[in-house]
């Protein structure tokens, strides 16, 4: 297992290797300057060009490539053109945000869907079943946010349950913290409650059908404990998979919720930094993200060990 | 499970999540003014940056030795006592007493200096008025001398530019810094202390009041009089999207809105809790901007056709729709400012596309499209591109129209390439009017060729007209002057003026004492 581990560690190593070439190539082929943007409007052609030597820009990129290498090899992201702050501080000031709304999402996704789709297996083609697919469609097809709107116009706006926009750090107290993060959260987890659903009654119909659960059945044992302990178990691989997936996602930033909620996260900071041209902080962040997908995708695969012992590395 | 122990864990979560809630620490509301301005503030140095935010940052924490009243005229600010030489070429200024910078140092005549030879070396009006300078010098720690070698009716307008680059007053230490270098501490003497620990970019901005402020005893009037900060703290809080932060304001959240959507503002105007507020009736003026070095518009009668072409309605109201956030002004200066005028403008900006084309048969043009490059996601800019093209077409001209991101416009326009070569040869852009005040300062009658803006426009005869604004000390005939440069501008086109807008800001009905004046300040504005 340890040997499984350590080779996905160093696989991680040319993933990120190419991550890093890809996007430091893009920012660098697509149009926008961000020294004319650092100069403002009133600058002359001049002052763009000292900006740009200031930067760095007007070396070879090869050269730029290997001097941001040499300096992420070392811990140092560099500093960001516009905020004249280090990327890792701008990064540490937004993971808080992205990791609280995650794993909210998540945990309310999954609370709430895999029940559900349990239940719409085990009641299939009953009207529980009919519900739980259409709240289903409902929740592809509506866009992220039209559902933010909806719950803030009745929930903040006309009943006054909760805040509007914002995010409070956890540090300032939990009740806020908690409470900014609920209608954001449901927001998110509409969707993924929606995947996950379906995906949760699709492996558990399959599994409903096997001899070993008609046989814990034979045996006598209660409803409940089949379905947990027999079916759902043995149709977890694949939800757990979605769930992962759901995970580097939220990771990644889901910037409409992000902006439609006010939440200075991860997603927004790396739209803001595109729009700006902000080189440093792309290039940063993108790598972050990758780095966190690598490690996500290994989790689950060690996941699938516990959850069926058949599965060895 | 049964359904009496259900309730009781359900009663049981609800309790526990009201301690949660009540956990919360209790926020100090009461004198705080959270505000969502038109941008995030990402840069923090205003000398190096003509940012509109920063220089907004910039008159929280900063003062300047002279400031704009609400009638355009100059009045002293940190400057209790001033005047000049008989033969106008020396200058003295005596600070007023008492001017504290935030870390409780006085403000002396070194710190004046070394800011003004800063702000000197990279802002335009200031680098016209440094090269009438011959030296700045300290008499002792409230008085200085500015001697000139050669008298000049720019020393008041340009230490009182309300817009940036505004001669913000920094201490010595930090006012050394290269121009070319942005600042790393961000110490004035202004009515508010940045806090710097507080400032999450991205996220907000946090400003405390000075409590040392040396205010004048005038009312505040513009950017000048009496800066009494009322308010203890001013948030920035960045909210990206509109309509979020249109809905904050309604829910009390957040109490001042700078620059809403114009869509969102028939909603708020009939909402009990919210007022809208104009604060700069001046307003903005568009600009049609030409890049003279590639065809056609290396041709002046080509570009003086567009003065035939447009009518200013059509860009006006493409974007703002009601008539009271726009004005019609055929003139170069901004309408309601001291130089503006109408002279030679009477049969402009009427649609007249026949004598347009008339132009155009004259100049020879022979159809080489306009690359007009279209900006699509600043609110304010994205509907006026496609009206150019349209009323052009009208006229004659062949337009490719090409659309991208603000970003890549302002990294293109920077660009001398031939035009389908990855150049360019027009787009539109807006300047608040506090910019475009007098020949000087309006940036794009810059025709020094290499030394101009973007668009590179030559034009020995508009540079003469501009230095001699520059040397003439009398009101009158600046005046004069600026109407030659008006009538230049009409037989050598450096850009077209497409009117003025406005637009206002929203308040919770709560917030009062908003300054009326070119740029959003926090001075005597009231929480009750």
């Amino acid at each position: 297992m340890w040997n499984y581990i350590g080779r996905r560690i160093l696989a991680t190593i040319p993933v990120l290797l190419i991550v890093a070439v890809l996007v430091f190539l893009m920012l660098r082929l697509t149009p926008g300057d961000p020294a004319a943007v650092i100069a403002g409007d009133a600058a002359t052609t001049q002052d763009v060009a000292e900006i740009r030597a200031r930067l760095g820009l007007d070396r070879p990129m090869v050269t730029q490539f290997f001097i941001w290498i040499g300096r992420g090899l070392q811990g140092d992201f560099g500093e960001s053109f516009f905020y004249k702050k280090t990327v890792a501080s701008l990064i540490a000031d937004r993971i808080e945000p992205t990791l609280a709304l995650a794993t909210l999402t998540i945990l309310l996704a999954t609370l709430v869907a895999v029940p559900l789709g349990t239940l719409a297996a085990y009641r299939q083609g009953s009207w529980i079943d009919r519900i739980v697919m259409g709240i289903s469609v409902m929740g592809f097809s509506v866009p992220v946010f039209v559902i933010g709107y909806v719950l803030i116009y009745v929930f903040a706006l006309q009943l006054g349950w909760f805040p509007v926009q914002g995010y409070q750090r956890l540090a300032e107290g939990i009740g806020g913290f908690l409470h900014r993060l609920i209608l954001p959260s449901i927001t998110l987890a509409v969707v993924f409650v929606a995947l996950l659903a379906r995906m949760t009654r699709t492996s558990v119909l399959e599994v409903l059908n096997e001899d070993y659960v008609r046989t814990a059945r034979a045996k006598g044992l209660p409803n409940l404990k089949v379905l947990v302990f027999h079916a759902l178990r043995n149709a977890a691989v694949p939800i757990v998979t979605v769930i992962g997936i759901g995970i580097a996602v939220l990771i990644g930033g889901v910037v409409v919720t992000e902006s439609v909620y006010n939440i200075p996260g991860l997603g927004r900071l790396t739209v803001d930094a595109v729009l700006a041209r902000d080189y440093p902080t792309v290039q940063a962040v993108i790598l972050l993200f990758s780095f966190a997908y690598v490690l996500i995708n290994l989790a689950i695969d060690l996941m699938y060990t516990v959850l069926d012992p058949r599965i060895r590395y | 499970m049964t359904v009496s122990s259900l309730l009781k864990r359900t009663a049981a979560a609800a309790m526990f999540a009201a301690a949660m809630l009540a956990l919360s620490p209790l926020q100090a509301q009461q004198n705080t003014l959270k505000v969502v301005m038109h941008s995030d503030l990402k840069i923090v140095d205003p000398i190096w940056t003509t940012a509109y935010i920063t220089r907004n940052h910039g008159y929280l924490i900063y003062d300047t030795l002279f400031a704009m009243d609400a009638k355009g005229d100059i009045q002293p600010q940190m400057v209790g006592k001033y005047g000049v030489s008989a033969d106008k070429l020396i200058w003295t200024f005596t600070l007023r007493d008492g001017l504290m910078f935030h870390d409780d140092k006085p403000v002396t005549t070194e710190d004046v200096i070394a800011s003004l030879k800063r702000w000197g070396a990279k802002d335009s009006l200031g680098q016209k008025l440094m090269s009438f300078v011959m030296e700045m010098k300290a008499v002792d720690a409230k008085t200085f001398t500015i001697a000139l070698n050669s008298p000049t009716g720019l020393m008041l307008l340009a230490l009182g530019k309300p817009s940036s680059n505004v001669p913000f007053i920094m201490p010595k230490r930090i006012a050394d810094t290269s121009p070319n270098e942005q600042i790393k501490e961000y110490v004035g003497s202004g009515p508010f202390v940045f806090k710097v620990d507080e400032w999450k970019p991205g996220e907000k901005a946090v400003y405390l009041k000075f409590a040392k402020y040396r205010a004048r005893s005038e009312p505040a009037s513009g950017l000048a009089g009496g800066k009494v900060a009322k308010v203890d703290r001013v948030e920035w809080r960045w909210i990206p999207d509109a309509q979020t932060a249109v809905n904050a304001l309604v829910a009390g959240e957040i109490d001042m809105v700078e620059d809403p959507l114009n869509d969102l503002l028939p909603a708020l105007k009939k909402n009990p809790d919210v007022k809208l507020f104009n604060g700069n009736p001046l307003g903005n003026q568009y600009a049609f901007r030409f890049n003279v070095l590639h065809k056609p518009f290396d041709n002046a009668k080509i570009r003086q056709a567009l003065f035939y072409a447009f009518n200013q309605e059509d860009f006006l109201k493409a974007v703002h729709g009601e008539k009271e956030f726009y004005e019609i002004c055929k003139a170069l200066f901004p309408c309601g400012t001291p130089l503006s005028s109408t002279r030679g403008m009477e049969d402009k900006f009427e649609s007249n596309f026949r004598k347009a084309r008339e132009l155009l048969q004259e100049a020879g043009y022979d159809g080489t499209p306009v690359v007009l490059m279209h900006s699509t996601d600043l609110t304010v800019l994205t509907n006026l591109a496609p009206v150019a093209k349209s009323l052009m077409e009208r006229a004659g001209f062949k337009v490719d129209m090409q659309s991208m991101d603000w970003q890549s416009l302002v990294a293109r326009r920077s660009k001398k390439d031939l035009p389908g070569a990855g150049g360019w040869n027009a787009f539109i852009t807006s300047w608040v009017s506090a910019d475009v005040l007098n020949p000087v300062g309006t940036a794009f009658l810059n025709a020094g060729c290499d030394k101009a803006l973007f668009g590179w426009p030559c034009d020995e005869q508009m540079e003469k007209l501009r230095d001699a604004f520059a040397r003439e000390t009398d009101a009158g005939k600046q005046k004069a002057i600026a109407e030659q440069v008006q009538q230049r501008l009409i037989e050598y086109p450096t850009h077209v003026p497409l009117g003025q807008w406005k637009k206002p800001q929203v308040l919770r009905k709560n917030i009062d004492g908003n300054v009326v004046a070119p740029v959003t300040v926090f001075w005597n504005v009231t929480k009750k």
